[in-house]
């Protein structure tokens, strides 16, 4: 990567590593899967391959759904690397606690919204959790980290993607973890309708029923 | 009132296949850890066969842990009891063995989640603080990590436990569970003997994982017969190590714990203790396996964390002492983490 002026850590996370660094003159994020160590080489290189190649996939298609995503730019399929465009916004993670019940509502129905148009487009994510979503200066959410994500539109799928959602509010968000997930669920219905909706809701109660243990089934009846 | 030295509580676990009964200190001194297994003529265990085998049992195991740790019954000033998750049966029988002692000797009784156990034990046994840990046996697989009150789940199986595949796996391919020689004990040992990695399917979602499809993708290719059984046992072993390991990583790095701890049956394997051990240091967080005897299913940790519960507030009257077949973790108060 011969054009890039200079690069700096950004943030070490489990899966990659981002890198801030300007690259003809914009301000570009590199995010670099690293090798595991801790998995055999042939099973590590097919899964950072697979997922380097079908993430950019996933964030184009996500755009032509109306979901805001950042632009990508370049591909590096041999160092599993990715280069794409730099967000300036807020992790909404870090905003959630912060702001208003109010606030908190609407952005959480802004989410449920993006979920639904992702979901109508037979798209999943595949990772939902509120540190994969950027409130932008301009008042968007971005969806980030494809990585898991995949194409698919069976209720299943739809299902496991909005219940990942709903744990990621109680493990992080466990104070607001239900009227935020209300609100996910009332913008969800604004763009499927209710009927969809409210098959993909049963779905999460039947994926949840499958767990080995999930809350005593009778309290949930 | 006695000191915490000479106070003791006697722990009874019996959420599965083991019927244990442990003694402890209110100090973390752990007297007695005596326990009996239930093996199945053959198949997986059979709720109220193992239910049985507990009743059955019982009095042998209670007498064991009492003279092993030197006291008398009277001694005793806490019952506590594994109230859930488990099997209904196995559960029923500890709870009554552990009402009917408490009852009798007039002492209070305290119900222990079974996972919440698991946690305290290793970090009483290991001296982790406040780890990230992953729980891996034959009915859990839970990735968690303490914060604000409880034990939160930031990852678990969306289907069947880690031990769970690797049994079921390992009675296909015709292995015996012998006595002190679980089936995952021998499933390690072909694995070591691996030289291919079979592609299986890997499926991580989001901080949770699904096994049955992998489970599934290796019997069918285990009844085909065109792979070395060691091969596929070395390849189910990489596939569904690393994604629990991928989970924990990815708990690890969200939290920013600097502890990892892994316990539960499987702990026992050691290819998954290196694979855990890779990622702790790549986060500079410090490693623990919980000792084996501590990791499975035992009476110890259930008497400990009635200690810790008890002396933090907690009773069960008898009214309130059916079990809890689906207990979660993340629905338990633990006031007395900092």
């Amino acid at each position: 990567m011969g054009e890039v002026a200079s690069q700096t850590l950004l943030k070490k996370g489990a899966e990659a590593s981002l890198y801030l660094a300007d690259w003809h003159e914009k301000r570009v994020v590199i995010k670099a899967r690293l090798p595991k160590k801790y998995r055999p080489a042939e099973l590590d290189e097919k899964i950072r391959g697979y997922r380097t190649v079908h993430e950019p996939q996933l964030m184009h298609e996500a755009k032509k759904a109306g979901v805001p995503t950042p632009t990508i730019f370049l591909v590096d399929v041999k160092n599993a690397a990715i280069t794409m465009e730099f967000v300036e916004g807020k992790q909404v993670k870090q905003l959630l606690g912060k702001v208003s019940k109010k606030e908190r509502r609407e952005l959480c129905v802004k989410i449920g919204e993006l979920i639904g148009k992702m979901h109508k487009h037979g798209l999943i994510h595949g990772d939902l959790t509120t540190s994969n979503m950027i409130l932008g200066v301009e008042g968007k959410i971005f969806l980030v980290d494809f990585g898991l994500g995949e194409k698919n539109a069976e209720l299943e799928a739809r299902g496991v993607d909005l219940h990942l959602m709903k744990r990621a509010l109680q493990s992080t968000h466990y104070q607001f973890a239900e009227e935020c997930f209300e609100a996910v669920l009332k913008g969800y219905s604004a763009v499927l309708g209710a009927e969809e909706a409210g098959k993909v809701l049963e779905k999460i109660r039947e994926i949840e029923r499958r767990g080995r243990y999930v809350a005593e089934r009778r309290e949930e009846a | 009132m006695k000191g915490p030295d000479e106070a003791y509580c006697l722990g009874v676990e019996s959420t599965a296949d083991d019927f244990g009964v442990g003694i402890s200190t209110f100090n973390g001194k752990i007297l007695a850890n005596a326990s009996s297994d239930y093996v199945p003529e053959k198949g997986g265990i059979h709720p109220r066969e193992a239910a049985r085998h507990h009743a059955e049992v019982a009095n042998t195991v209670l007498h064991e842990a009492l003279s092993k740790a030197r006291i008398k019954p009277r001694d005793l000033a806490l019952i506590a009891f594994s109230q859930g998750p488990g099997l209904g049966p196995c559960l029923r029988t500890g709870a009554t063995v552990a009402r009917a002692l408490a009852a009798y000797l007039n002492v209070p009784l305290v119900g222990v989640n079974h996972s919440v156990a698991h946690i305290e034990i290793g970090k009483l046994k290991t001296g982790a603080v406040d780890p990230v840990t992953l729980y891996v046996s034959g009915g859990n697989t839970l990735v968690s990590a303490f914060d604000s009150g409880r034990y939160r789940v930031f990852g678990e199986t969306l289907d069947i436990a880690l031990g769970n595949c690797l049994d079921v796996f390992a009675r296909e391919a015709g292995l015996k569970h012998k006595r002190g020689m679980p089936l995952g004990a021998a499933l390690e040992k072909l694995a070591a003997d691996g030289e291919k990695l079979i592609s299986l399917p890997y499926i991580v979602k989001g901080m949770d994982i699904s096994l049955s499809g992998l489970l599934t993708a290796a019997t069918t290719l285990l009844r085909k017969g065109e792979y070395r059984l060691e091969d596929l046992c070395y390849s189910l072993q990489e596939t569904a190590f690393s994604m629990v390991t991928e989970v924990t990583e990815r708990a690890l790095a969200h939290t920013e714990k600097k502890e990892v701890l892994l316990t539960g049956g499987v702990a026992a394997n050691r290819r998954l203790q290196s694979m855990l051990c890779i990622i702790a240091e790549e986060h500079d967080a410090r490693f623990n396996v919980v000792p084996r005897e501590f990791a499975t299913d035992n009476g110890a940790m259930i008497a400990w964390t009635g200690v810790l519960a008890y002396t933090h507030g907690a009773v069960t009257p008898v009214a309130e002492s059916f079990v809890k077949l689906r207990w979660r973790l993340d629905r338990v108060d633990v006031p007395w983490v900092k």
